[in-house]
């Protein structure tokens, strides 16, 4: 073994990997005892000033980005890396070398062995083990070595990379929640219902962001349960470049829209005391879209009508009103009927007959993120999966024959090694002693 | 018939079915730990049918959903979790005695979520934020999770309790435990097991959140729990695979990382605030 210096043996040490775990395990707690991000005051108000003071200079109010938590991660970082390079060559090595240049003296040592007679030549001999073998899935590769015949074969040489690829999908996520820290942001906006903007607002800072294209609210809608409760917030949502409209999504919490980077989440709404209202008049086909408070007289001048929303009931279903409309366009006595939110009813005239829709009027909340490192982590996550599937239930299985001349017939030698999961290869071990005794010509001499 | 009876019977039925685990372990009667698997088997039927029954009557109500939703359903399905996790293990090791270790913590989630005060039976429609199919596989993969790591606790217990000292206790009634050996690869293959299902676990959440709020990550009190609890059990892991670590150090850790589990699931409910709060009631 070579000499380490002294500073990569301490980040190689698995002593530290130890250390270092339980350091982030104890140290995480504080962070959920202390609330994270809130005002100066706050921590004075609950913690008295010394205390509040302490806490500032430690940067326990928001320790999660605090230099000794990074600090710890960068160290977790470190030891995984520095102890990655050191292991891998050598494991490496084992999946890539040549197992036909085995010493046949090692193998007549290792764990796992057996001895067998046959009576048949040591090329038949080895044509019926290769027989015997593929049945259970072993293809073997030979080469003649001093009298006889050597045989390898392995099985699942690739999982000795589950371990490395675990600890690379860590280091993978660390990477994508840096990407996304550097260069992603997450923001906020407000958009009253038909409406559109290309500003969000940074979080925290409140740092105005101007989009390269335009999101616009078309609708946005409330539904509740019967129970009260909320059931669903959902926006209709447009993208708007050049003045086209290029992609329109429907959103809900769970389901945002994604858009050159940028994804829109439905985070919260407003109600304002408004109403939205549109008439059409059958006739002429014209049509105007209005924002009404209730209780006042609107006029639409350029078709001589005036109307108004004058009472408000909630009906049978929870959170849903009904509004009784008054009408007048001057032909006949004004009328007034009711009818309810996000609903469209017809109405007859004298002269015209007139479509009327009605709906609360809200601003929905988008929260506006921009992560261009998200497919890192996934990616990260995935691989973190699959490698410690890979870790933890696959093994590096290899056995050799060898077959040399032995008065008569022939001796075989069968040795075999598994890097992992020692008890389950004992038992593919056996079988295999099983099926090679089960043929008539050959037999145990002894076995280990 | 409705869900709560069929609940109601799987507690009593996991009550006595612990009895006779213990009562088997105790008089070394081998009859009454067969009655108790029989027992133990047959109750988790009924407690599946009961899962079923009140996610069709969720439907029938108008807002079916999947009744992993609150923390009384998490506690019925971590119980049910606990029951399939060991059946398999019981199975597949042939040792009736690990169930006087196994099946008490699936009475004791039943009649928790049964009994005790502030938790809310009523099946209930989902908050927006919950209407999410991430979030099933988030609560399923960290209960089969938190299910491996009861039964690990419990045998970390049967471990201790059996060792003596450097050597291992033969006579009495500790003597009828398997072989210390036994247990300590019991242990290290559920931990394993455990810790595959927490990181799914942890990764789905993590997904789910992203989904719904545009953060795979916040910091939020029960995310880091579930993080503390990750990194406990890795480090077992290391100190095993790489230090060679076994026996009592392994069975201490296991006990040390299923409080870090509880911790997580009821400790940052009741204590702690947060994201994850709904989930209390
Ligand atoms: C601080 C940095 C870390 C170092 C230096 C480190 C080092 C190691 C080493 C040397 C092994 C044994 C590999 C072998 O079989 O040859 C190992 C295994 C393992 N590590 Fe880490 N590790 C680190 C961090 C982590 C973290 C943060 C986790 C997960 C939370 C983790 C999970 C695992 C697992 C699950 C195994 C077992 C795989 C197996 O051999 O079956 N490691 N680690």
């Amino acid at each position: 073994m070579k000499k380490k210096n002294p500073i990569q043996a301490f980040f190689a040490s698995v002593k530290l990997t130890l250390f270092v775990l339980f350091m982030l395990a104890i140290l995480s707690i504080i962070g959920t005892v202390v609330p994270q991000n809130k005002p100066a005051e706050f921590y004075v108000e609950v913690y008295g000033a010394n205390m509040a003071g302490l806490f500032q200079t430690l940067d326990v109010p928001d320790m999660y980005s605090s230099w000794w938590f990074t600090g710890l991660l960068i160290l977790l970082s470190l030891n995984m890396v520095v102890c990655i390079l050191e292991r891998f060559p050598n494991a490496w090595r084992l999946i890539t070398m040549d197992n036909l240049q085995m010493k046949l003296q090692k193998l007549e040592r290792m764990g796992r062995r057996g001895l067998f007679s046959s009576n048949m030549s040591v090329s038949k001999t080895t044509e019926v083990l290769k027989d015997i073998f593929a049945r259970n899935g072993w293809k073997f590769q030979q080469k003649s070595q001093d009298d006889g015949t050597l045989l390898f074969s392995q099985k699942g040489t690739w999982s000795r990379l589950g371990v490395y690829a675990f600890h690379a999908s860590i280091l993978i996520i660390f990477v994508g929640a840096m990407i996304g820290s550097f260069w992603g942001y997450k923001a906020g906006v407000r958009i009253p219902e038909t409406t559109s903007t290309d500003t969000v607002y940074e979080f925290g800072t409140n740092k105005p962001i101007k989009l390269d294209f335009e999101v616009k609210c078309k609708r946005f809608k409330l539904t509740y349960y019967e129970t009260g409760m909320p059931k669903e917030f959902r926006s209709e949502l447009a993208i708007i470049e050049n003045g086209k409209e290029v992609l329109a999504k429907s959103i809900v919490v769970n389901d945002p829209l994604s858009y050159k980077g940028l994804t829109f989440y439905q985070s919260s709404y407003e109600a304002y005391q408004k109403l939205l209202v549109t008439l059409k008049n059958n006739e002429t086909g014209v049509g105007k879209e209005f924002l009404i408070p209730p209780g006042e007289e609107i006029p639409w001048a350029e078709e001589k009508v005036s109307f108004g929303v004058i009472n408000k009931q909630m009906t049978a279903t929870p959170g849903h009103f009904r509004y009784k409309i008054w009408f007048n366009d001057n032909n006949g006595e004004a009328g007034n009927f009711w009818m309810e939110e996000d609903s469209t009813s017809t109405f007859q005239r004298p002269q015209a007959t007139y479509t009327i829709t009605l709906k609360e009027f809200f601003a929905t909340g988008l929260q506006v993120t921009k992560d261009p490192g998200v497919w890192c982590v996934y990616f990260g996550c995935i691989l973190m999966i699959l490698s410690l599937i890979v870790a933890f239930f696959f093994s590096h299985r290899r056995i050799w024959l060898y077959v040399s001349e032995s008065g008569q017939g022939s001796r075989i030698l069968m040795s075999g090694s598994a890097n992992k999961n020692k008890v389950g290869f004992d038992k593919t071990f056996a079988a295999l002693t099983e099926s090679i005794q089960e043929n008539e010509y050959m037999e145990a001499v002894s076995g280990q | 018939m409705n869900s709560s009876q069929l609940l109601g019977v799987s507690t009593l039925g996991f009550l006595l079915a612990s009895m006779l685990y213990i009562g088997a372990l105790i008089f070394r009667a081998k009859t009454a730990s067969l009655v108790a698997s029989i027992l133990t088997l047959l109750t988790f039927l009924v407690l599946t049918g009961g899962i079923g029954l009140r996610w069709n009557e969720s439907y029938q109500m108008g807002f079916g959903h999947a009744p992993l939703s609150n923390m009384y359903e998490s506690l019925v399905f971590f119980a049910w979790s606990i029951v399939i996790f060991y059946l398999i293990l019981e199975f597949k090791f042939k040792n009736r005695i690990l169930g006087a270790f196994a099946i008490p913590f699936a009475f004791v989630s039943m009649a928790y979520a049964s009994f005790a005060k502030g938790i809310n039976q009523q099946i209930a429609p989902l908050i927006p934020a919950l209407q999410s199919n991430w979030l099933i596989a988030h609560v399923m993969t960290c209960f089969v999770g938190y299910a491996a790591f009861a039964v690990a606790c419990g045998l970390g217990v049967m471990y201790l309790l059996k060792s003596d000292g450097k050597k291992e206790k033969t006579t009495g009634l500790i003597g009828t435990l398997p072989a210390l050996k036994i247990i300590d690869d019991i242990i290290h293959k559920t931990i394993v097991f455990g810790f595959l299902w927490l990181s799914v676990g942890i990764i789905t959440g993590a997904i789910w959140a992203n989904s719904a709020w545009g953060t795979y990550w916040s910091w939020d009190p029960k995310e880091t729990w579930s993080l503390i609890t990750w990194f406990v059990y890795a480090a077992t892991l290391h100190a095993r695979f790489t230090r060679g670590w076994t026996g009592k150090r392994i069975a201490w850790l296991a006990i040390i990382g299923f409080i870090s589990v509880i911790f997580t699931y009821f400790g940052v409910n009741f204590l702690l605030a947060g994201l994850h709060s709904y989930g209390s009631s």
